[in-house]
């Protein structure tokens, strides 16, 4: 080891935008340094690899004190959304992809994406339930063979 | 400033590898850049991308993010790193003797 980083595999547990695209752009970042990565969808993280949500992934604008919204504002009907298509079109300036095609890029790239187990047991999704970046659901103790070697990073 | 010397020819590199006069880069010497990379062959392929990384430079001023790539190069992503495995718009820059992209996407 010459200090340089082989190898991260990033858990990702949160369904809000802000909690996906993070993960996403180190994933993506890793393998455009040559890094090997893995990327964990676990709890609410399924969301952005549900075939059924991955395109209805939201900002949270209630309880995110980050965006500078008064709670009440936040909570009114409509304005998640609108959060979300002004960070999108933000994003889309920045020519960063929306979620679904980032993760098929980031599949693309040789990146691994894993679906958690425990979490799909609980939610009942099966494997046709993931999109088909999906290499598989599986368990901690994969997920921990998967990661052996590398840095982990939880999301 | 470091220089090297690719092709018989003296180029300033930056610590990083990567060209910082991008005029400097011959043809010449992309393939002494791509086996340093550990690209033992370049093939038409890689040649495909590393013309379109200067192309990219010459009209914008900086390298190509891998989305970019992967849309319009006529390269797909898979195939992109299958080329490059260290990593496509990196390794094409410095092969392509353009400076290091510095996008985060």
């Amino acid at each position: 080891m010459d200090g340089s980083i082989e190898k991260v595999s990033i858990i990702v547990s949160k369904g809000s935008l802000e909690g996906i695209y993070p993960a996403l752009i180190m994933a993506n970042g890793a393998r455009a340094e040559g890094i090997e990565a893995n990327l964990f969808f676990t709890f609410f993280g399924l969301d952005a690899v549900s075939k059924k949500r991955h395109e209805h992934i939201k900002v949270a604008s209630v309880g995110n004190p980050g965006l500078h919204l008064a709670t009440l504002i936040g909570a009114l009907p409509g304005v998640p959304g609108l959060m979300t298509h002004y960070l999108e079109h933000k994003m889309d300036q920045l020519d960063i992809p929306p979620i679904p095609e980032f993760l098929e890029m980031i599949a693309d790239t040789g990146a691994g994406i894993y679906g958690c187990k425990a979490s799909c047991d609980l939610f009942g999704l099966a494997e046709d339930d993931l999109i088909d970046q999906v290499k598989g659901i599986i368990t901690v103790g994969e997920f921990y063979e998967l990661a052996a070697g590398g840095q982990i990073i939880f999301t | 400033m470091p220089n090297v010397t690719y092709a018989g020819q003296a180029v300033s590199v930056g610590d990083d590898g990567f060209f910082t006069d991008p005029s400097q880069w011959t043809e010449e010497m992309a393939p002494e850049i791509a086996r340093a990379e550990g690209i033992g062959q370049l093939t038409e392929l890689h040649w495909q991308v590393i013309k379109f990384m200067r192309h990219e430079y010459q009209e914008k001023g900086t390298g190509p993010t891998i989305r970019i790539l992967g849309k319009t190069s006529g390269v797909s992503i898979k195939e992109l790193y299958q080329l490059f495995p260290k990593g496509p718009a990196k390794t094409a820059a410095k092969v392509a003797g353009i400076p290091k992209p510095r996008g985060c996407i």
